[in-house]
């Protein structure tokens, strides 16, 4: 499902590389963590994921794609068979739960129809239901990222990358995003995370991908924090 | 409903800004205006130059003294010249009758010109009216010539007025392209910074490239398209105040501006000013919003 082949990138003016010759390989329906301080590169692996960042050497191949060669133009179409989450949630203000999971469905060319079909299923599912027309300023931290949740798995993605998804969220409220990604992980979606928050990899026992100065210290299945 | 979604995100991209867009269609239409009025300008100095090139004559007058194998030496050298299309002889009695007719509403000037005095010439007119200087040049030195005159010349003088307003226009047209140039990369960038949260999710969600960047694009258009139609407003009172008013005394002068040529200027000033608007905007999204 993601395949990172000896990848290496150094942005420009940077003194080392922040990955340096990392290889992963990652098949569908698994449960990542990606952990580590900050600027060890777990940011930047997630931005190759999406194809915002291209490696000066090695390959990138997520969903059978070669990230690497493709045109930026192929990149819109590429991103539908992603959905993003990110610690500052990201949604529109002016716009309601509903019209920000429908707005995620209309901007790629769903009908209105189809928003009104499959938006409340979603809500529902991240546990919304009869919340679709606050606002987000009228919602808790974690019930925005629910929201986001919702938006990025609106359109049934074949991977969810989630950067630091419970960074703004106290302990509890994380605990239930979690247990919804798990959940979503259960669908048979591939479910990517970068994290600081060591009490939520040790209570998922998942597979942990520890990266340090841009290499792969430690990939273990079912780790800890450590 | 993408089209509908597209199309309300314009309105709303305009009024969002309205002095930005006021500002916008003001200096879009000057520019237009003016690029209309050096266009209109073109055609009527093109027109005029035909309409007074058929008529024109090249006069060779001849000295008081010339002698009868002089004069049919040149009338023999004039009908055989290629670049003479037609040769017309004006003796002294026909000279005076024609300086009568024109000045026969100053009856000082008559009376002080007697028949005799008038010089006799030769009239011409000549296959390609623009030869006019080879013609002078090769009948100048001839004996029994004192001058040859070209109406064209004082016509020149007068295109080039005519000429030098158009340039003015233009000028004026492209230093108003620029100011709304620049006005719209503006508007495109204010608007773009009020939609990037909007933008970062359509990006984020794989939205394709020309939908995120249709509304910015359209909104420029839209702009352009308004200050066409206010610069064809502008052209179209300048015929009727201009050139149907203050200037009308002077209609035999110029070739008159018909509607059908200042209507015909609408789809250019349109276009120019609809192209200009879109590729502006397209390329500050380029550079802006990166998409």
């Amino acid at each position: 499902m993601i395949q990172l082949e000896q990848v290496t990138k150094t942005y420009p003016k940077a003194s080392r590389p922040s990955l340096d010759n990392v290889s992963v390989s990652i098949d569908k329906g698994e449960f990542v963590f990606f952990i580590g301080p900050s600027g060890s590169g777990k940011s930047t692996i997630v931005k190759m994921l999406l194809h915002e960042v291209v490696p000066n050497k090695g390959r990138v191949v997520v969903n059978g794609k070669d990230v690497t060669s493709m045109r930026s133009w192929k990149r819109p179409h590429f991103r539908r068979s992603i959905g993003c989450v990110f610690q500052d949630f990201r949604l529109l203000p002016n716009r309601t739960a509903y019209e920000n999971v429908a707005f995620a469905l209309e901007v790629i060319g769903k009908t209105k129809a189809v928003a009104r079909r499959v938006v409340p299923e979603v809500l529902e599912l991240v546990g919304l239901g009869g919340k679709e027309h606050r606002y987000p300023h009228e919602l808790s931290g974690g019930e925005q990222q629910r929201v986001a949740v919702a938006r990025a798995f609106v359109n049934r993605p074949l991977i969810l990358l989630a950067d630091e998804p419970t960074g703004n969220l106290d302990p509890d409220t994380s605990i239930e995003i979690m247990r919804l990604l798990d959940r979503i992980n259960r669908t048979g979606t591939t479910v990517v995370m970068v994290t600081h928050d060591s009490n939520i990899v040790n209570q998922m026992r998942r597979r942990v991908i520890e990266i340090e100065s841009g290499r792969i210290v430690r990939d273990q299945a079912r780790g800890v924090y450590g | 409903m993408r089209m509908k979604y597209v199309m309300s995100e314009v309105l709303v991209g305009l009024w969002r800004n309205v002095t930005m867009t006021i500002a916008m269609i003001i200096t879009m239409a000057v520019s237009l205006t003016m690029l209309g009025a050096s266009g209109l300008i073109y055609t009527k100095v093109a027109d005029m130059k035909q309409l007074y090139f058929e008529n024109i004559e090249v006069s060779i007058f001849l000295d008081a003294e010339v002698t009868d194998e002089q004069r049919s030496a040149l009338a023999t050298q004039l009908e055989s010249d290629p670049l003479v299309s037609q040769v017309t002889y004006v003796n002294k009695d026909e000279a005076f009758q024609r300086f009568q007719e024109m000045f026969r509403d100053s009856p000082d000037l008559l009376s002080a010109v007697k028949a005799d005095q008038l010089p006799e010439s030769y009239r011409l007119k000549l296959v390609n009216p623009e030869e006019y200087k080879t013609i002078s040049d090769q009948y100048t030195s001839v004996e029994g010539v004192d001058q040859v005159v070209d109406q064209s010349q004082v016509l020149d003088k007068i295109f080039n007025l005519f000429t030098a307003g158009q340039n003015i226009a233009l000028v004026a047209a492209v230093a108003m392209a620029i100011a709304a140039l620049l006005l719209v990369a503006n508007t495109i960038q204010v608007a773009a910074y009020s939609k990037r949260r909007e933008v970062a999710v359509m990006k984020l969600v794989g939205a394709s490239n020309w939908f995120i960047q249709a509304p910015f694009v359209l909104e420029a258009v839209v702009a352009g398209l308004i200050g066409s139609i206010l610069g064809l407003g502008a052209l179209i009172a300048l015929k009727i105040f201009l050139f149907d008013g203050a200037l009308s005394a002077l209609q035999g002068l110029f070739a008159p501006v018909s509607w059908g040529e200042v209507f015909l200027t609408f789809p250019v000033m349109a276009g120019v000013g609809g192209l200009i608007s879109a590729v502006t905007a397209w390329v500050t999204l380029r550079f802006y919003l990166r998409v």
